[in-house]
């Protein structure tokens, strides 16, 4: 047992202080492909006193403190540094107030996404962010990396939510930033100078979130196309006739050939691209509009279109997204999931440019994403055994990163930065940009003390 | 702060550890097939369906926790250690994570490795483990003529009404606590086994449409062989002819489970020679536990050159029954059964062999018969083959939970095709619910083909 445990255990009670090497070893990942770090041990904190009390000890011992929820990032954003204190907020999962009222949700880091939607569902409202490990990721680590999801188009993502954020700081301070109020400002508006932190400025400990109502009605439509570029035109046509579905979701060639034959949904093979389009709110709105994105669909070259009439067959459209990453991952030992992301307008270029630096590098990616918000997942089906391959990926990647950035868009649209892509965050952003990240980081955690090393050095 | 290695001493010397070793290197694990081992993508959508980890929120008790260790201990950067052990005998082997998993891993079969890695590591080793390990798994559990011999005793102690008694006096009070919850989960021996209930060619009455074999299983056979017998009956009425060899060999998903892949590959060999393939159209199997390994005979021997081919075709003809049943068409039954019926999805029945949709078709072709979902149907009961006597407290409280969901449906028959799950159910019912009866699916068919007869 390292010291660093031996005297967390004065801390916290013993069996919340993790330190043998079997549980270390499980908390040294996240769900990014190849990267890993064995911390010196693991707190289980369940009130803010203890993530205070456990940050105060890490600034006075000048430990690193990696902050994490289930684990389930990106981007390595919750990778352990070696010998720091992981803060795993998994068991501060209270939810605190469901407010009809106010159309607000408050709840601690540790909750887990889910269990919010199903809480808002209950009475009638929608928690829209909804991102593809929902199921299991806990609200803290959405805030942390301000997540996406299917939907961010219509309804935005995880920042367009957050109302109030509690944060204990570096220096172990507990602040509250943010209120019930849709309007309010009274300064600056410090949450979101912690949303999208990667735990690296404050350790967010509870959320108040927003929420809306639930549309009363959905339609869902699946579009088939023998081209990407007749895809991304309809998308656009849909966009322009003053349509916003609530998604638009879209699978290239490979991903298609991949879900087909790992879930048989009668996909045809041949198709450069298959479009999922939904969209949600009044009844005869939604019927209208239905109709509508159908025929753009069709005078923009979709070659079959099937318009859902009952809620089964609703389900059954969107399988094929649905298992689009299950069957991806199949395929190959390692998978590693990328979101670069251009401006919708660009779309049709980078889905040309990804699968031809796929044929260039001899490297196998299939591709899928948010067609309605530009924000692609090149997925990469690799083996992390082999050297060769996997430098080979790592070109390719790099391209497809400056390409991105080239035609005005980002290296990642709701993965986060993490380690993962630290790499290529200065050409990205920009030095000044690079800079005043800096100096925030140096104001907020002057000794370096959260989640060191992530986003950049 | 003491290090491991003086906990360890100390534990030794309290007798709680081995001596010879508290690490050990892997033999099983380092062999296995990487592709299996590095399947996982550690995307964590396999926590919130493990009951473990739902209970305790430690990722070392998550499928992807311990998919981990496994890995780390197959690329050497961790031994076959004690904790490794005692996680891994946490796990209840449920296969939850194998149904909900993105990437396709093989848990199931990274855990046998893995458990077969702590037994000849001897990670666990203390003198009672390795004397009721002996008992059971080196000879009652590979002898048939032992197990009923077994089985014929502790029919005697409770037909002669000593077991009452025993329970009325207290008696067992007397046992060791841990010993003690055990001895409720004590199935009731039938009086008749398999072999005095069927013949073993036994001919449809009308048409004969298939010709099937049936295996009979162990605690099935002991506890459950009027489960067998019902079996039989519902496979007469839907025109299958049935072969039943006397002498069956436990299908070795017991040694699999529980770190002796090598027994488990001779009792396969030994269930191959017992089985005539060539004539039959299917090999029938009625307990779930045994299904899901019965399936996987193929890729046991897969190493084996006088086995292999074998096993491949008796993986092609091993079906559960209500698979069966479903594909070649349920027999409507005249008769009805007016109850309200609630359905337990054994964990090898529909995460081990995905097997969800035929069990309801068979509940919902009895006349009469009302099927009420249970809440949380696919959450394991605790039985997990012996984990209620191994780990009984984490079993205890899944069967809680499953007690409570099974209340919320009102219904007075939970159906159930494991015999370990309808173990612990009867106990359980025993505890909250002394009204509850617990069935197999197929006995409850059996039933309307009978009343058919009545009516």
């Amino acid at each position: 047992m390292q010291k660093v445990a031996a005297d967390l255990t004065k801390v916290l009670s013993p069996e919340r202080v993790l330190w043998e090497r079997e549980h270390l070893l499980t908390y040294g990942f996240d769900g990014t492909a190849a990267l890993y770090g064995e911390a010196g041990c693991v707190t289980l904190p369940k009130t803010v006193a203890e993530v205070a009390q456990i940050v105060r000890y890490a600034a006075a011992n000048r430990t690193p403190v990696i902050t994490r929820g289930s684990g389930t990032g990106l981007s390595g954003g919750s990778v352990p540094v070696a010998g720091g204190i992981v803060l795993c907020l998994a068991q501060m999962d209270q939810v605190l107030e469901l407010d009809p009222k106010n159309l607000t949700i408050r709840v601690e880091s540790g909750v887990v996404t889910q269990k919010i939607a199903e809480l808002a569902d209950g009475v009638g409202l929608l928690y829209p962010p909804d991102p593809g490990s929902m199921r299991i990721s806990t609200i803290g680590g959405n805030v942390a990396e301000n997540s996406g999801g299917l939907r961010g188009l219509k309804y935005g993502v995880t920042r367009d939510y957050v109302m109030g954020l509690e944060v204990v700081l570096a220096n172990a301070e507990v602040v509250w930033f943010g209120n019930k109020c849709v309007k309010d400002v009274a300064g600056y508006s410090m949450k979101d100078v912690f949303i999208g932190s990667e735990g690296t400025l404050g350790v967010i400990t509870k959320v108040l979130l927003k929420l809306v109502p639930k549309p009363a009605a959905k339609e869902t439509l699946l579009a088939s196309f023998s081209q990407m570029d007749a895809a991304a035109e309809s998308v656009s046509a849909i966009i322009a006739a003053k349509i916003i579905p609530c998604t638009l979701e879209f699978l290239d060639n490979i991903t298609i050939r991949c879900v087909e034959e790992y879930a048989h949904v009668g996909l045809p093979l041949d198709a450069e691209a298959i479009l999922l389009m939904e969209t949600d709110g009044h009844p005869a709105v939604v019927r209208e509009e239905a109709k509508q994105m159908a025929e753009i669909a069709r005078q923009h070259g979709a070659r079959a279109v099937q318009v859902a009439q009952t809620a089964e067959e609703a389900a059954r459209l969107a399988t094929a997204r649905r298992v689009a990453f299950s069957a991806l991952a199949r395929v190959s030992p390692t998978t590693i999931l990328e979101d670069a992301t251009v401006p919708r307008s660009e779309l049709a270029d980078m889905v040309r440019f990804i699968q031809q630096t796929a044929v260039k590098y001899a490297v196998k990616v299939g591709t899928f994403g948010h067609m309605g918000d530009g924000n692609l997942h090149p997925t990469f089906l690799t083996d992390e055994k082999n050297a060769a391959e996997m430098a080979r990926v790592e070109k390719a990647m790099t391209e497809i990163f400056d390409h991105a950035v080239g035609l005005g868009g980002t290296i990642t649209g709701e993965h986060g930065v993490g380690l993962a892509k630290k790499a290529f965050l200065p050409k990205a952003i920009g030095d000044a940009s690079l800079e005043t990240m800096r100096r925030l980081k140096r104001t907020l955690d002057p000794d370096n003390l959260l989640n060191p090393g992530k986003i950049f050095d | 702060m003491a290090t491991q290695d003086e906990l360890h001493a100390a534990a030794v010397k309290i007798g709680r550890a081995n001596p010879q070793g508290r690490m050990g290197a892997s033999k099983y694990l380092k062999h296995l097939d990487f592709s299996v081992l590095q399947q996982c993508i550690h995307c964590g959508m396999c926590l919130p369906t493990c009951p473990t980890y739902d209970e305790t929120k430690l990722e070392r008790n998550s499928p992807r926790g311990r998919i981990a260790l496994m890995r780390h201990i197959a690329e050497g950067r961790l031994e076959v250690t004690q904790a490794f052990g005692r996680e891994l005998y946490f796990c209840l082997g449920c296969l939850t994570c194998e149904t909900v998993c993105p990437a396709g891993v093989r848990y199931g079969e990274m855990f046998e490795h893995g458990r077969a890695d702590i037994e000849q590591a001897g990670v666990l080793r203390k003198p009672t483990r390795d004397l009721v390990r002996m008992l059971m798994l080196r000879w009652m559990f590979t002898r048939p003529r032992a197990l009923r011999a077994a089985g014929r005793l502790v029919w005697i102690y409770q037909a002669s009404g000593l077991e009452w008694v025993v329970r009325r006096l207290k008696l067992t009070t007397l046992l060791p606590a841990r010993l003690r919850g055990l001895e409720s989960l004590t199935p009731q021996v039938q009086r008749r086994f398999s072999d005095a209930l069927i013949r073993p060619v036994e001919t449809p009455p009308g048409n004969r449409k298939y010709c099937v074999g049936l295996l009979t299983g162990c605690v099935q056979d002991l506890a459950f062989s009027h489960v067998n017998r019902h079996t039989v009956d519902a496979l007469l009425a839907n025109g299958c002819e049935v072969v039943t060899p006397r002498l069956q060999f436990c299908c070795g998903s017991i040694h699999a489970h529980n770190g002796e892949l090598e027994l488990a590959r001779r009792m396969a060999r030994r269930n191959l020679d017992a089985f005539d393939l060539d004539r039959l159209d299917a090999v029938i199997t009625n307990a779930a536990g045994c299904g899901s390994h019965l399936k996987n005979y193929a890729h046991l021997l897969r190493d084996d050159p006088a086995y292999a081919e074998r096993a491949v075709r008796w993986s092609a003809k091993l079906q559960d029954v209500h698979e069966w049943l479903a594909e070649i068409g349920i027999q409507a039954p005249a008769g009805s059964i007016p109850q309200k019926v609630t359905y337990h999805e054994a964990c090898h029945l529909c995460h081990g062999q995905k097997i969800t949709r035929q069990p309801r078709q068979v509940l919902a072709a009895i006349p009469g018969l009302e099927l009420v979902e249970l809440p949380e149907s696919t959450w394991c009961c605790g039985s997990a083959g012996i984990y209620n006597i191994t780990q009984p407290e984490m079993s205890q409280k899944l069967l809680r939970r499953k007690m409570e969901n099974i209340a919320k449906t009102g219904a007075h028959i939970v159906a159930s095709a494991n015999p370990g799950c309808s173990v612990q159910l009867q106990a359980g019912a025993r505890g909250s619910n002394p009204r509850l009866l617990i069935a197999h699916p197929i006995s409850l068919l059996a039933e309307a083909y009978q009343n058919s007869f009545k009516a």
